[in-house]
């Protein structure tokens, strides 16, 4: 047994700035959140959505630096950046939308709310980060234990509890498999660390199909699905997705699909790399079953909620056709994707964050009837969301697919990308029927939205303004993208 | 050595599946929770076990935050458990069907 040597590592503050400010606030928030009363309590948002201002100023002054910090455990590159970029913008809006929300849930105004959707925000940006697998596990229970009390949070709703209960034991079973798979890989390569179990397997390639090996796969693959939402392993997805707060099912959609995503690529494209001609194979059935399956259940669903989460399912499948292309124009496709696919779905779930009064949603498709002409502006915003999702000029939901598309053509899997171009076919149907429902329909009941705080206002425009530059300009943000993944192999 | 190693893979190999068959046919959710931390302490055995057969020091720590995060994990599911019972006085897995699909 080698001895233990211990070494003090050089202190990088630089390299992990944004989570700091990130942590810093949680914990100051939680304290004033405790020493301050209720009525100063809406100051709480406006005070957490300072320090996610701060980090993402700090991520964007850091970019574009290379570097392993602390013995390895951390890989500060571009793509670190980029997930960190996209983590903080789906926090900032999931903010935004909380302070409006807490008027209907007077519970949600509470210092830990915002200090666990920080530390969520946390757990997210170093998943991103994560150069050693014990990383990547300690940053994924971070954020998943702070969204299983999230999910929760509602707690005179018996489906918020419902779904944080779901959620939190398919999670954690979840874990078991993932954390298995992570042993099994270190039997046979004796390391954690992501980049040396890369040059190890490429050094022993005799090691590659043994059973140690492959179980290890088999079993990181069963729990990564849990996470990003894979479809034999999607059951949880709509209960959670329909039970938790609406402000809680944006940031666990948008936010925890960029970071699980983001840990997926970084363990199979750097230390499973030689291994790729196996595992592209079962991830190609895996993505065709996840556009598929996830598009043709939200046909059949009443619940807006509930559709969006099958719509996030499906979402997931393109992703995955970009990971089964593999290529670097595929993972650029996918970073343009991900922080596309935040800003619509965050302003998507914003406007239904709208609709409610004390402790009562609206999320059935039928109460959105006649709301398009009673409140234009929201409605405007409602279409433009759902034309970028299900994937129209000029938003930016449009130039995702292509992107993904085109470079599934061009690794070769022209099947994949025409089943792709199927599903997102598929999918007009019920992001079309929202739009008609809010304007071709007469409004049974009278549904009223309670005046809008300037903070929503703000979180739409924002999105609103994502999507639509992402789809006309999408060459800088392409850019951006394309400097992040060529940092990374 | 091998023979040392063998021993341990098989025995957290049996645990695993033990675990992991009692999570999902098991009703009752502190049960089905009891099942799953099964399923960890057969992660620790295995870690240790690689941990010794490759004489590297790094498999011992992960066992330490494994323990550390499902205690943090039991925490947070004993509370949501706690809250489900005032709600619904019963613990059953199956009987939480308030959505359908």
């Amino acid at each position: 047994m080698e001895t233990l040597e211990f070494v003090i590592p050089a202190l990088n503050i630089k390299a992990i700035m944004p989570q700091i400010i990130l942590c810093l606030t949680a914990l100051i928030v939680l304290l004033v959140g405790v020493f301050s009363g209720r009525e100063k309590n809406s100051q709480l948002g406006y005070l957490s959505l300072m320090g996610v201002a701060l980090a993402l100023v700090s991520v964007l002054l850091f970019s574009g630096e290379r570097e392993s910090a602390y013995s390895g455990m951390l890989l500060v590159d571009g793509f670190a950046s980029f997930v960190s970029l996209t983590v903080c913008i789906v926090t900032l809006l999931t903010i935004l939308i909380s302070i409006n929300y807490q008027k209907f849930f007077t519970e949600i105004n509470s210092g830990e709310y915002y200090c666990l959707v920080l530390f969520a925000a946390f757990g997210m940006t170093l998943m991103g980060a994560s150069g050693n697998l014990l990383m990547v596990f300690l940053a994924l229970e971070t954020m998943s234990i702070s969204i299983y009390v999230l999910a929760g949070y509602q707690q005179g709703r018996e489906k918020s509890i419902e779904s944080a209960l779901k959620y939190f034991l398919l999670g954690a079973f979840a874990s078991g498999f993932l954390l298995y798979g992570f042993a099994l890989i270190y039997g046979a390569t004796g390391t954690l660390d992501i980049t040396k179990i890369g040059t190890f397997l490429n050094a022993h390639p005799q090691i590659l199909h043994t059973p140690l090996m492959m179980g290890g796969l088999a079993l990181m693959t069963v729990g990564f699905g849990f996470k990003v939402a894979m479809v034999p392993f999607h059951m949880w997805t709509p209960d959670v997705y329909e039970g938790a707060p609406t402000s809680v099912t944006a940031f666990m959609a948008s936010g925890v699909k960029a970071a699980a995503f983001a840990a997926l690529i970084r363990v199979y494209f750097i230390a499973l790399d030689s291994l790729q001609v196996d595992w592209t194979a079962v991830m190609w059935a895996f993505a065709f079953l996840t556009m598929t399956v996830g598009n043709v259940i939200a046909i059949s669903q009443n619940n807006i909620k509930r559709m969006l989460a099958y719509s996030s399912i499906a979402h997931a499948g393109y992703l995955l056709v970009g990971f089964v292309a593999g290529s670097q124009l595929a993972l650029t496709g996918i970073l343009f994707y991900l922080l596309s696919y935040a800003f619509m779905n965050m302003g998507a779930f914003g406007v239904i964050a709208l609709l409610g009064k004390q402790g009562e949603e609206y999320t059935e498709l039928a109460d959105f009837r006649g709301l398009g002409f009673k409140y234009p502006l929201m409605g405007l915003a409602m279409a433009v969301f759902m034309f970028s999702m299900a994937g129209i000029p000029p938003t930016a939901g449009f130039m995702g697919k292509f992107y993904i598309f085109s470079a599934a053509i061009k690794s070769g899997y022209i099947w994949l990308a025409i089943i792709g171009v199927i599903n997102s076919v598929i999918s007009i149907y019920y992001y079309l029927r929202v739009i008609i429902v809010m304007y071709f329909q007469e409004a049974e009941q009278e549904v009223s939205m309670p005046a809008p705080s300037p903070a929503i206002v703000v979180a739409l425009v924002l999105a609103a303004a994502g999507v639509l530059l992402m789809g006309i300009l999408p060459s800088y943000f392409w850019n951006i993208a394309q400097n992040s993944v060529f940092t990374f192999i | 050595m091998i023979e040392f190693q063998n021993v341990y893979l098989g025995l957290s190999a049996v645990l695993f599946v033990i675990g992991a068959i009692g999570a999902i046919t098991r009703r009752n959710a502190i049960v089905v929770f009891m099942c799953i931390e099964i399923m960890l302490g057969a992660v620790n055995i295995v870690f240790i076990t690689f941990s010794r057969a490759n004489q590297s020091v790094e498999g011992i720590f992960m066992v330490l935050f494994v323990m550390a995060v499902a205690a943090a994990e039991a925490a947070v599911g004993l509370a949501i458990f706690i809250l489900m019972y005032r709600k619904r006085g019963s613990l059953d897995v199956e009987r939480f069907n308030l959505m359908k699909w």
